[in-house]
């Protein structure tokens, strides 16, 4: 087990680095878990995790790196919205490493 | 750790031959130590949620159960004859130098022990026959190196007497399991399939969601609204697919491709919520139990819906279990229509396709490729395809061919029954072994290397989530982009013409294939 240290609070995290409770996430948790991350968060990055959050309260899930990409295409353009600016952002991939930093659980299986 | 040979630029060094052995790093993984699962993780698999006081005994117990009710395990255990066929096989070896990664080392952690207890020179002289005491220590060290074996089996094709350290590993990681050490990657997976019907967690909501999405790209591209539909009751043919190709590069690409091939063919078909994945980490764990629930999941599916066949997607150990256990672990299919396999593969069906010409092609949509391919260790060497001896290795090539204008195969001790694991399989796809999965790769790298000098080739096909996952992160570290790597139907989708659909160059004749 890991754990963050935000303002003045601890919030655990498991051996990856994914926090364990998912009410305890906060911007200023994300800027922390992003530092961890060696990522420093721009707009481009809050679009990403802000994406993820919303998907993920109406689907309990993050969505596919595809329905991602989309989604940040049609907010921001074809040259965020891509696949290779996506691995600029999050170098260990959009889905994993942006999951991460939104507070998410990881997404398991052969992906 | 003995530091891995790197280039300047921090990429791992390629020899000129894939099958090079290196020189000997004695613990060179001895620290590799993939994350033990926590109780949440096991208790729903029937495993106890940690360590057990009594630990010792119920582990030797339990050996004795397994070496008694499974022949085979027994007869690996005793027949061992050192020769040293295996011993420069296993692409962890060859990528570590460790020799406890050499098949025969790696089984004697568990054979030694067997000797101790359960053969009469072990109890009264066990110095004399390498047999050893079951510690604390031993049983870690099972745990690490029977955590470095992907069970890929090609070690087994080797061994004179066919020994099977796959069949070995997944035994030591069931002793492991029943004394409450599990991998957290396998059973948090498992139970997270228990509770949702797929590896991801994905539920039904959020899948048709999803799928909606790549229904709206399919038709952007084609102008024709293909479906993908999903619990639909009275269809054909129900559709069960690694759930990686709901989620990931280049997964997704290829269920387009099924879903053009099935459009195209004009059958009616669907993918299961409740049986929502083709992975059966069961196998790996090497536990029936867990392995014949996930399977009994897809019988289910296929009788609530009504279905008359069953197609499995691209997923290389999903396919060993349906072809090799499915009738036993969950059978009979005696429901089913018994003019088709039960199972069928998506390119057994697809390659029916094309070979009757009902699948129009346009093979030149691929030609920014040249392409080879890499043969999923479960498909090659657990498994078959097609109507003839060798099918696991011709049809999916067929499909290639049939579909792409330039093709080349790698180093012929590299592909077919001598290919190598791709270094994420058998359940060792986390990103805590990702140093060992760089490693195991090597191999396969180096073989691939050696037709990008000789032939140019640009991209490699898989037909395994598994791979597709593992070469998509490791290529990078190996000087290909990450998207070098392809699923066999993305390719599919890429040539295929639908009935009504607009071409870019709708002057260009299209070319009906019959190969």
């Amino acid at each position: 087990m890991s754990s963050y240290e935000v303002n003045g609070q601890t919030v655990e995290a498991d051996e990856e680095g994914y926090i364990t409770n998912l009410n305890e996430w906060s911007e200023d948790l994300a800027k922390v878990i992003a530092e961890v991350e060696d990522i420093d968060m721009n707009e481009e990055h809050w679009a990403v995790v802000n994406f993820l959050r919303e998907y993920y309260e109406e689907y309990q899930i993050a969505p596919a790196v595809r329905v991602l990409i989309k989604a940040i295409k049609k907010q921001m353009g074809p040259e965020i919205g891509n696949n290779k600016y996506m691995y600029e952002l999050f170098p260990y991939g959009p889905a994993k490493q942006a999951c991460k930093i939104a507070g998410l659980p990881k997404p398991t299986g052969c992906v | 750790m003995a530091p891995l040979d790197k280039n300047d630029d921090g990429t791992p060094k390629i020899g000129k031959d894939p099958l090079e052995i290196p020189k000997l790093a004695c613990g060179a993984s001895a620290d590799i130590h993939t994350f033990e699962a926590a109780p949440e993780h096991n208790e729903p698999l029937g495993f106890p949620g940690e360590l057990l006081d009594n630990w010792k005994e119920v582990a030797i117990a339990k050996m004795g159960e397994l070496a008694e009710k499974n022949r085979a395990f027994r007869v690996y255990l005793d027949t061992c004859v050192k020769c040293g066929a295996c011993t420069d096989k296993c692409h962890y070896f060859l990528g570590t130098g460790d020799p406890k990664n050499m098949p025969v080392a790696r089984q004697d952690l568990l054979r030694s022990v067997y000797r101790r207890y359960y053969t009469f020179a072990g109890k009264y002289f066990p110095k004399l026959v390498g047999a050893r005491d079951l510690t604390k220590e031993v049983l870690d060290e099972w745990y690490t190196y029977y955590h470095q074996c992907s069970q890929c089996r090609r070690c087994a094709v080797s061994c004179p007497y066919g020994i099977d350290t796959a069949e070995i590993s997944m035994a030591a990681r069931e002793i492991l399991d029943s004394v409450g050490v599990g991998q957290k990657y396998c059973n948090e997976i498992i139970a997270k399939l228990k509770k949702t019907g797929n590896n991801l967690g994905l539920n039904p909501k959020a899948l048709r969601a999803t799928l909606d999405d790549l229904e709206e790209d399919l038709e952007d591209e084609t102008g024709i609204p293909v479906k993908i539909p999903l619990d639909v009751k009275g269809a054909d043919i129900l559709l069960i697919t690694p759930s990686a190709d709901f989620f990931a590069e280049p997964h997704i690409d290829g269920l387009l491709g099924y879903a053009k091939v099935f459009h195209s063919a004009g059958v009616s078909w669907t993918l299961s919520s409740y049986a929502s994945e083709a992975a059966n980490f069961g196998m790996f764990i090497g536990s029936y139990e867990n392995m014949r629930e996930v399977s009994w999941r897809i019988r289910q599916a296929a009788k609530d819906l009504g279905v008359k066949r069953i197609v499995f997607g691209e997923c290389g150990h999903a396919w060993r279990v349906a072809y090799s256990f499915l009738n036993t672990l969950a059978g009979p299919f005696d429901f089913l229509d018994q003019n088709y396999p039960i199972p069928q593969h998506i390119l057994e069906f697809t390659l029916d396709e094309i070979e009757s010409g009902r699948l129009k092609i346009d093979k030149s949509k691929n030609d920014e490729y040249v392409m080879t391919f890499h043969d999923s260790c479960n498909v090659a060497r657990g498994s078959s395809m097609g109507r003839e001896e060798g099918g696991q290795f011709e049809v999916p090539r067929a499909v290639l061919k049939a579909v792409c204008n330039n093709y080349y195969d790698m180093d012929p001790d590299t592909i077919r029954e001598n290919t190598f694991c791709c270094g994420g399989g058998g359940g060792l796809l986390t990103d805590d072994l990702l140093d060992l999965r760089v490693k195991g790769a090597k191999p396969r790298m180096t073989a691939l290397q050696q037709v990008t000098e000789e032939h140019g080739v640009t991209h490699m096909a898989a037909i395994c989530a598994i791979c597709k996952t593992q070469f998509s992160k490791v290529m990078p570290k190996y000087g290909y982009d990450m998207d070098s790597i392809m699923s066999v139907h993305q390719l599919v989708a890429n040539a295929v013409i639908l009935d009504g659909q607009e071409t870019d160059e709708a002057d260009e004749p299209v070319a009906e294939e019959s190969t």
